[in-house]
C-alpha cells in the first residue's frame, strides 16, 4: 500500500514532442507517410568504406544530411553522429512547447557507438570518441546547463532512456526530459554484425519463417517528456506510464530461448503503468528478424499473455537503428496513438515462430489507447515500457 | 532506509574490500597480469574468465571479490536485484581491438568473439551469468564517477519497489588506468550485517575515492 500512496503523488509524464530521422525522411510525418505507402529504406549497400561487399543496409542520404544541417550550422565543425543529432533535436523542439534552455530540462543521450568512425578520422578532436563529450557539445549547443545522461546499453539503449527519462521526472529531479538517441551506419558495426553472420541477405522479414537475419539502420530519434501538462503535446495527450528493464542471465551474444527475461520486463512495465494483457491494445516488437531473436520475443509474449494482441515490428522499413531503435519505434507508436492506426509487418508472409501471434499484416485502423514497446539485446539485457492515452473522465 | 552493506575497489595492482586490503601485487604490473594473478589468488573456477575483454575481467574479479560470504546472492530473488553501473569510456580498449582488425583490408579479419565486447554493458551481462541476477540493469556513461546522479537513480528504484537490493558502481578500464569500484546496497534488516555505511551520495562518494591507488 506503501508504494500505491507514494505512485498517486508523482506526476504524471506526459508526451511534449517527437522527432524521427531514418532512411525513409527527416521528419516524423515524411517517415509516417513513408510507412502508410508500405516503402522500405533498405536496399544494397556497395561503398566498400562500409564493406568490403555489398550489403543491404537502410542508410541515411549523406548529401541531405548536410544540406539540412547547413541551415543549422557549418557542416565542416560536426562528425556525422553530431550532425544528425543536432538535426533530430531541433526538429522536435520546433514542435514542441518545452523549453530546452531551462534549468528545468536534462537531456539524455542513447547511443550504442556514438562517433565511433572517428577512430579511423583525424579531422576531429580525439576525445569526441567518448559518448559524454558528444552528449556535453550538444547540451552546449541547445544552451542547456545541465550535464546530460549518456545511456549505452546495446540495443535497449533507447527504451531504457526513455525509461530513465520517465523516472527523474517522477522523482521530481526534472520537469522536463528531452531523449535524443542515435547510431551512424560505419564499417566498425557492419564488419561486426557481418562476423556474427546475422545480416540478412536481403530485406529483413521479422517473425517470417525465411527470415535470415537482420540490416542495420541509421537514424536518430527524440520524444520529449514533460510532468507540466500545459507543455504536453496537447493533439492528443500521451503519458508514459510504466517501464522495467531485465536480465536473461543466460547467454553474451544469444537471446534466452525461453523468453523468461525479456517477460520480467514486459511484467514490470505493465504492473506500473496498472494496465492488464486484456486492455492492451498493441504491442511493438524488437522483431530484429534473426532466427533467435524473434522466436525469444514470440515466447515472451505467450508467457505474459499478450499473444493474441496486434504486434510489429518496424526493422523491415527502417532497418534496426541500434541506439536509435528504441526511441525511433516508439515515436511511431505515438503515431500509431495519436491517429488510431497501427502498420504492417513488412516481409512477413509466413509465419516462422513457434507461438500463434496476431501480427499485423496491412495497415489496420483500430482505437488504440495503450502500446507495449520493448527491446532485447546483447549482454541478455530486456527492456519494456508502456504509453497510454490521457484519458478525460 | 538504504545501506551500503559491502563495497570492493580495484585499483593500481590493489584490491580492496569494504576499505582493507585484500591483494596487491607490488612493482609496475601490467592489468592483464595482474587481473589473472587475482583470478588465481581467489582460487575462481570460471573458464569462461579467460575469454572476457579486460573490462568484463575487471568487474568479474570485483564482484567476485565483493559477493564473497556476503550470503546476498541467497537474500534476494534473481529479479530482485539491481545492477546500475557507470563508466567513462565505455568499451574503448576492446573498440580499438575491433578497428584494428579491419583496418588493413588485405589483412580482414573482424572477429564476433572480440566485436560483442565493444558493447559496454556486456561486463553486466557477465556478471548476470555468473551470480543468476535478472533484475534491473543500466550502463551509464559518464565522465567521472557521479555519485549523485548515481544515488537518485538506485534510491527511486527503490522507492519504486523495482528493486529490493543492488549491485552498483563504477567500473572504468582504458589503457594504463583502470579503476573498479562496487558496492552492495540493501534494505536496513533486523540482524546487522556488521558495520554498514548509511546510502547517501557523500558516503558513496569518500568510499569511491579510499579505493583509488
Amino acid at each position: 500500500m506503501g508504494n500505491s500512496l507514494k505512485s498517486e503523488k508523482m506526476p504524471e509524464v506526459y508526451i511534449a514532442g517527437n522527432n524521427m530521422m531514418t532512411s525513409l525522411g527527416f521528419t516524423t510525418d515524411e517517415n509516417v507517410e513513408n510507412l502508410k505507402n508500405d516503402i522500405s529504406g533498405i536496399k544494397l549497400c556497395t561503398d566498400k568504406n562500409l564493406y568490403p561487399t555489398p550489403f543491404w543496409a537502410s542508410p541515411l542520404s549523406t548529401e541531405r544530411l548536410n544540406d539540412s544541417f547547413a541551415g543549422i550550422a557549418d557542416i565542416a565543425l560536426f562528425t556525422r553522429f553530431e550532425k544528425m543529432q543536432i538535426l533530430s533535436l531541433t526538429e522536435a523542439l520546433k514542435n514542441s512547447k518545452v523549453d530546452v534552455c531551462d534549468t528545468k530540462t536534462l537531456i539524455i543521450l542513447s547511443s550504442t557507438k556514438g562517433n565511433i568512425d572517428l577512430l579511423e578520422e583525424n579531422r576531429f578532436n580525439p576525445k569526441r570518441v567518448y559518448l559524454w563529450e558528444t552528449a556535453k557539445r550538444l547540451a552546449e549547443f541547445f544552451g542547456n546547463s545541465n550535464q546530460p545522461v549518456v545511456i549505452s546499453n546495446a540495443c535497449i539503449s533507447g527504451v531504457l532512456a526513455i525509461i530513465t527519462g520517465m523516472r527523474l521526472i517522477k522523482a521530481g529531479k526534472y520537469e522536463n526530459v528531452i531523449v535524443t538517441g542515435g547510431d551512424i551506419l560505419s564499417e566498425f558495426v557492419v564488419s561486426g554484425f557481418q562476423s556474427f553472420q546475422s545480416l540478412s541477405q536481403g530485406p529483413c522479414q521479422p517473425f517470417d519463417a525465411k527470415r535470415t537475419g537482420l540490416n542495420i539502420g541509421e537514424g536518430c530519434g527524440t520524444i520529449i517528456l514533460t510532468s507540466n501538462s500545459s507543455l504536453a503535446d496537447d493533439s492528443c495527450l500521451i503519458r508514459v506510464t510504466g517501464g522495467h528493464s531485465s536480465n536473461d542471465a543466460n547467454h553474451i551474444s544469444g537471446p534466452s530461448r525461453t523468453g523468461d527475461g525479456l517477460y520480467l520486463a514486459i511484467k514490470g512495465a505493465m504492473s506500473e503503468a496498472g494496465i492488464l494483457p486484456e486492455n492492451l491494445d498493441y504491442v511493438s516488437a524488437h522483431g530484429t528478424a534473426t532466427a533467435y531473436n524473434d522466436e525469444m520475443e514470440a515466447k515472451a509474449l505467450a508467457l505474459a499473455g499478450l499473444n493474441h494482441v496486434p504486434v510489429n515490428s518496424l526493422k523491415s522499413y527502417f532497418g534496426h537503428t541500434l541506439g536509435a531503435a528504441g526511441i525511433i519505434e516508439s515515436v511511431v507508436c505515438l503515431y500509431s496513438l495519436k491517429q488510431n492506426i497501427l502498420f504492417n509487418t513488412k516481409g512477413y508472409q509466413e509465419h516462422g515462430v513457434s507461438v500463434d501471434l496476431n501480427i499485423i499484416k496491412k495497415l489496420t485502423p483500430a482505437p488504440i489507447n495503450s502500446c507495449l514497446k520493448m527491446a532485447s539485446g546483447f549482454g541478455g539485457c530486456n527492456a519494456a515500457v508502456v504509453f497510454q492515452k490521457k484519458i478525460v473522465s | 532506509m538504504i545501506e551500503i552493506t559491502n563495497y570492493c575497489a580495484i585499483s593500481g595492482s590493489r584490491i580492496s574490500v569494504n576499505g582493507q586490503t585484500d591483494f596487491v601485487q607490488d612493482g609496475d604490473v601490467l592489468f592483464t597480469d595482474f587481473i589473472k594473478a587475482a583470478y588465481r589468488n581467489y582460487k575462481v573456477d570460471y573458464p569462461k574468465f579467460f575469454k572476457m575483454d579486460n573490462l568484463s575481467k575487471l568487474a568479474f574479479i570485483a564482484a567476485e571479490v565483493l559477493l564473497k560470504d556476503t550470503g546476498f546472492l541467497t537474500r534476494y530473488q534473481p529479479e530482485d536485484i539491481g545492477m546500475l553501473f557507470q563508466n567513462g569510456s565505455s568499451s574503448l580498449d576492446s573498440d580499438l581491438k575491433h578497428a584494428a582488425s579491419i583496418k588493413d583490408k588485405t589483412n580482414y579479419f573482424p572477429s564476433p568473439a572480440v566485436f560483442v565486447y565493444t558493447l559496454p554493458n556486456i561486463m553486466i551481462g557477465e556478471l548476470c551469468i555468473r551470480h543468476k541476477i535478472k533484475g534491473e540493469n543500466t550502463l551509464f556513461i559518464s565522465p567521472k564517477f557521479d555519485a549523485g546522479f548515481l544515488y537518485d537513480i538506485i534510491d527511486n528504484s527503490f522507492t519504486t519497489g523495482k528493486i529490493q537490493s543492488c549491485l552498483g558502481g563504477w567500473i572504468e578500464c582504458g589503457n594504463d588506468n583502470y579503476h573498479a569500484f562496487l558496492f552492495l546496497a540493501e534494505k536496513k534488516i533486523d540482524k546487522g550485517l556488521g558495520k554498514n555505511v548509511i546510502f547517501t551520495v557523500e558516503n558513496l562518494t569518500t568510499l569511491y575515492h579510499q579505493g583509488i591507488n
